[in-house]
């Protein structure tokens, strides 16, 4: 992965953007920008240039599931890769999140070696 | 009733049934019936006075004082543990810039744990969630009494407008209780199923 790709992350806790910002400092991966909402996020998504989009799905207005829905339908963002990383751990959620074209699905609690194996992962498929 | 006085509405209506129920008997009442009537007016005047009893329950305990100071001391701890977490995370930063300047093998190790704080943090966001949950259901609890002694009451109960559904709303349960949810390992299966 060229760690220089911009990456927006997307979460309504923002002690959570502070956690998951460092730990892809950790990986090395510094050029990210934070959302606060589904919203917010498919503003910087169409006016920017992300490789990357990490987003929590419980968010109020718009959901993390409904900003991939949003994504995945623009032309020009369909491709971004699309990390769904949230509390939701029912199966129902996860196949909701792969049907609307998730790239992978982290659950919370989670830890750092599962988030940098899931970047990479669809990082090469990207 | 004293004379002069006017009888609450709801009493009012059973004394004029009463009354009406009287005057459509032929005949004289046996001492059976009459005191069938009178309890069954009785029994009226009961039900009206517990009718103005529920209306006067002080709902706006519940409704106005009750959830809200309930709520407020939720949203309280969910500050307080983010203060708390953002503390940490100051801590933690600082002491990124120390690994820096110490020697590999060590600023290795102290990596690793700061690493772990980073992970173990996270439980600030899944209180948060799971706290919400119980502000919802607080919520949910103050609709439902103010629906039903809305009934009692004019003007009251008035339906909030509901906000559109969208599939991502209407999963969004928050955490799991431990044991509910699919782990980190069965997402994968299940993602590579696909």
């Amino acid at each position: 992965m060229d760690k220089s790709t911009p990456v927006l992350i997307v979460d309504d806790y923002k002690t959570m953007l502070r956690i998951i910002r460092n730990l892809l400092k950790q990986l090395e991966i510094e050029n990210v920008e934070e959302a606060t909402d589904g919203q917010e996020a498919l503003q910087k998504l169409r006016t920017g240039n992300f490789g990357l989009v990490i987003s929590d799905w419980n968010m109020a207005p718009m959901t993390g599931l409904d900003l991939l829905k949003e994504v995945r339908a623009d032309a020009r963002l369909k491709h971004t890769p699309f990390i769904m990383i949230t509390a939701e751990s029912k199966t129902e959620n996860v196949v909701a999140a792969k049907q609307a074209g998730v790239s992978n699905y982290i659950v919370k609690p989670f830890n750092a070696e599962t988030l940098r194996e899931k970047i990479e992962k669809v990082m090469v498929h990207a | 009733m004293p004379d002069g006085a006017q009888p609450p509405p709801d009493q009012a209506r059973i004394e004029q049934a009463v009354r009406a129920v009287l005057g459509s008997m032929a005949g004289d009442l046996s001492a059976t019936e009459a005191a069938l009537l009178a309890e069954l007016e009785g029994l009226g005047r009961t039900v009206a006075r517990a009718k103005q009893e529920i209306a006067r329950l002080k709902v706006e305990d519940i409704t106005e004082s009750h959830i809200p100071t309930a709520t407020d001391e939720l949203d309280a701890i969910v500050d307080h543990t983010a203060q708390a977490t953002n503390e940490i995370l100051d801590c933690c930063e600082v002491l990124e810039g120390v690994a820096g300047r110490i020697a590999a093998e060590d600023a290795e190790a102290l990596q690793g744990v700061i690493t772990r704080i980073y992970e173990a943090c996270s439980f600030q966001d899944i209180t948060g969630q799971r706290i919400g949950k119980v502000v919802t259901a607080l919520k949910a609890i103050e609709g439902r009494v103010a629906s039903v002694t809305g009934r009692f009451l004019e003007g009251r109960g008035a339906p909030e407008p509901v906000a559109e559904e969208t599939e991502g709303r209407r999963l969004a349960e928050g955490p799991q209780l431990p044991g509910a949810g699919v782990s980190q390992a069965e997402i994968d299966r299940l993602l590579a199923e696909f």
